[in-house]
């Protein structure tokens, strides 16, 4: 079966360069503002779009993408809400790659099959939740395989080449590459180091491999994307749209646009990368 | 070393770190090859004698052990019924029973070669023992403990301190104990070459829950010698506080398989269970949080609820996994005592026996309030005074003034 992000990818290495992927929370100021800045995205330059599930407990995300998520639950924002983002999305483009990232509990409250059933009607393509490592993989990553939609891995300096085969086994769309042991929204990961880290994972996969966790600037995304299939940025777009914010916290007329101009700066640099050696 | 027979109650969890639907290694991949280390140097230390006989070195000389199993006389004239024991958990060095998962942990990771440890902490006794045995080793040692705990436990707070542990106050989510963890494993994920998280309950991923049960079980291995000494039989009950449940689950766990006693867990009723409380089995169903599957309180949209207790040690929205599935299978029955309750016992303890507890342990001697008065004379009740009550001297003291008021 082939998904969007499949598709997404070959383009992308016909067209010789590296996918810029985005995540931002679902209902991050709000479900509304939250829409018109999915919507944004894929104009501004962004090839990939991973959207935040809220949740209570980020255990492996810094302080910009947790407070992001309280934000967006204190806005009313749940996962059925995030489904309907993303089909509300999904009227416009049919063609951009969709990924939702969190944490478990949400899913497994929902129904494992019923979310799996709903997400795949909602146009979305693939999954990243955190805390389901392959010794998991009965939970969701099995069943979402099957529903047709991919589930992608994280891969970190801690996987060594022994786990490395059993963290690609059930992995499918692409790898993400967490550049550093480490939170999200931390340092950023020296790009010499990142580039034998991918390839080192392309050893043992012929996936594309994503990077992200601390590429903040345009520089740093052209850097790393220039030893990967592709860069991915958060905290940095979290933060320009926290910024944004008036005093209560509500978005106001240039949240949307403040978004907008970060991704495509990054996205500019992103594209001014040499696509990796495959 | 006695043999003890097969049993379904006691032989989990699974090779994967199960209790039937329960527990699971639910981590971030970052932590998952040092979770798997673990589990093979807890194997390998479990089976060298050697590990064995240091532990019971320092568990005698230093921590103090065998606890006394004390029997409550004037608790028992008042309550008018079962015969009641202490298991003085509160007599160990640093005043719970937390010190016996902390000293066997800070052991593994001594063995694994680690110099940096890192804990979470509610009431502060976990903090208090890892700083412990941090200073008496000499490693360097981090406590996570929600900036409203450190507010209400300050004297916890001095002794980590004095003891050379950097406390660190977390300020996100409800800033109690689940925020700790959460930080905690921030912290671990974060610096995962060098440190290790010494976890200070019944929970988190596999193996976390089983090597905590197995380092408290002396609790109930020592009652069930102790008992068979003074009164030449089983006891016919237990009964023990619950948070994320390791003072419970030491004490219950040689027991599981003697079918003739009586089990009793005590949760945290807050408030009252149609309001704030910290009762997971209780008023919670099963999901997905801090690297286990288990009792989480929660709402519709599988989000953490915040729980309360006047005991910081109970509040949390969840439970070992290991407890959810006592409760599911039926062995052990879950009560829970509220706020009000739990400060009844407390002062009941400490006017008639001369023993003030934690608070923690108020909420078990509550309900042998309630259960020890419809019992024969001849049954033998056993409760598990976990910790002492000094941390919680300003914090009562405040609280009984108001009311007095």
């Amino acid at each position: 079966m082939t998904t969007r992000i499949d598709t997404r990818f070959a383009e992308l290495k016909k067209a010789g360069r590296s996918a810029f992927v985005t995540f931002l929370m679902a209902g991050d100021p709000d479900p509304a503002t939250s829409l018109e800045i999915i919507k944004a995205l894929p104009k501004s330059g962004a090839d990939v779009i991973e959207i935040g599930m809220p949740f209570t407990d980020p255990m492996a995300d810094g302080p910009s993408i947790q407070a992001a998520g309280l934000r967006a639950l204190k806005a009313g924002m749940t996962l059925k809400k995030t489904l309907d983002l993303v089909r509300g999305f999904r009227k416009d483009d049919n063609t951009t790659p969709i990924v939702l990232m969190g944490y478990y509990n949400p899913i497994y409250i929902y129904g494992v099959d019923k979310f799996l059933v709903d997400a795949k009607s909602a146009g979305i393509d693939g999954l990243i939740i955190v805390d389901l490592p392959p010794e998991e993989d009965d939970e969701l990553c099995l069943p979402a395989m099957k529903a047709g939609l991919n589930f992608i891995r994280l891969a970190t300096p801690t996987t060594d080449d022994k786990r490395l085969p059993a963290v690609l086994a059930n992995t499918s769309g692409f790898v993400y590459y967490v550049s550093i042991t480490g939170i999200t929204g931390a340092a950023a990961a020296d790009s010499t180091a990142v580039g034998e880290a991918v390839a080192r994972i392309k050893r043992h996969t012929k996936l594309p491999v994503c990077v992200g966790f601390g590429i903040r600037t345009p520089e740093t995304a052209r850097s790393i994307a220039s030893h990967a299939n592709g860069a991915v940025v958060g905290t940095a777009l979290v933060d320009a749209l926290k910024n944004s914010l008036d005093a209560d916290g509500h978005a106001t007329g240039k949240t949307v646009n403040a978004v907008a101009e970060l991704t495509a700066a990054l996205a500019q640099g992103v594209k001014g990368a040499q696509q990796a050696a495959e | 070393m006695n043999v003890v027979k097969p049993n379904s109650y006691r032989s989990g969890p699974d090779e994967r770190g199960h209790f039937g639907i329960f527990g699971g290694r639910f981590v971030a991949e970052t932590l998952m090859p040092l979770i798997l280390d673990l589990e093979k140097a807890y194997t390998e230390a479990k089976a060298d004698p050697a590990f064995q006989a240091e532990m019971n070195g320092y568990l005698k000389n230093y921590v103090g052990r065998p606890s006394p199993l004390y029997f409550a006389e004037r608790l028992t004239e008042h309550l008018g019924g079962a015969k009641i024991y202490l298991k003085r958990e509160e007599l160990n060095h640093t005043g719970s029973h937390k010190v016996n998962n902390v000293l066997g942990q800070i052991m593994l990771a001594r063995r694994m070669g680690k110099k940096r440890i890192i804990a979470e902490t509610g009431a502060g006794q976990h903090g208090v023992a890892t700083a412990t045995l941090c200073a008496r080793f000499g490693l360097d040692c981090v406590v996570y403990m929600g900036a409203v705990d450190v507010e209400r436990q300050q004297p916890n707070v001095i002794r980590m301190e004095m003891l050379g542990a950097k406390v660190v106050p977390v300020q996100s989510g409800t800033r109690t104990l689940k925020d700790a963890m959460n930080e905690a494993l921030r912290d671990w994920v974060t610096n995962v070459h060098d440190t290790f998280y010494c976890i200070g309950t019944v929970a988190g991923p596999h193996p976390y829950p089983t090597l905590v049960r197995d380092f408290q079980a002396i609790i109930g291995n020592e009652t069930k010698a102790q008992m068979q000494e003074v009164e030449g039989r089983l006891p016919d009950s237990l009964v023990a506080c619950i948070g994320g449940g390791s003072n419970a689950m030491g004490l219950f766990h040689p027991f599981l398989d003697d079918s003739t006693v009586e089990i009793f867990g005590v949760e945290a009723a807050g408030h009252g269970l149609t309001q704030l409380h910290a009762a997971s089995i209780a008023g919670g169903r099963p999901g997905v949080l801090h690297g286990n599957r288990t009792y989480l309180l929660m709402d519709a949209d599988g989000q953490i609820q915040d729980a309360h207790s006047i005991s910081a040690g109970l509040d949390y929205p969840g439970i070992g996994p290991e407890h959810s599935w006592l409760h599911e299978i039926g062995r052990v029955n879950y009560l829970s005592a509220t706020d009000d309750e739990a400060l009844a016992a407390f002062q009941l303890l400490s006017k008639l026996e001369g023993i003030i507890p934690a608070l923690e342990p108020a909420h078990a001697i509550a309900k042998v309030m309630e259960l020890a008065p419809k019992r024969t004379k001849d049954h033998l009740m056993v409760v598990n005074l976990s910790g002492r009550g000094d941390k919680d001297v300003p914090q009562v003291g405040d609280i009984l003034r108001g009311k007095s008021k």
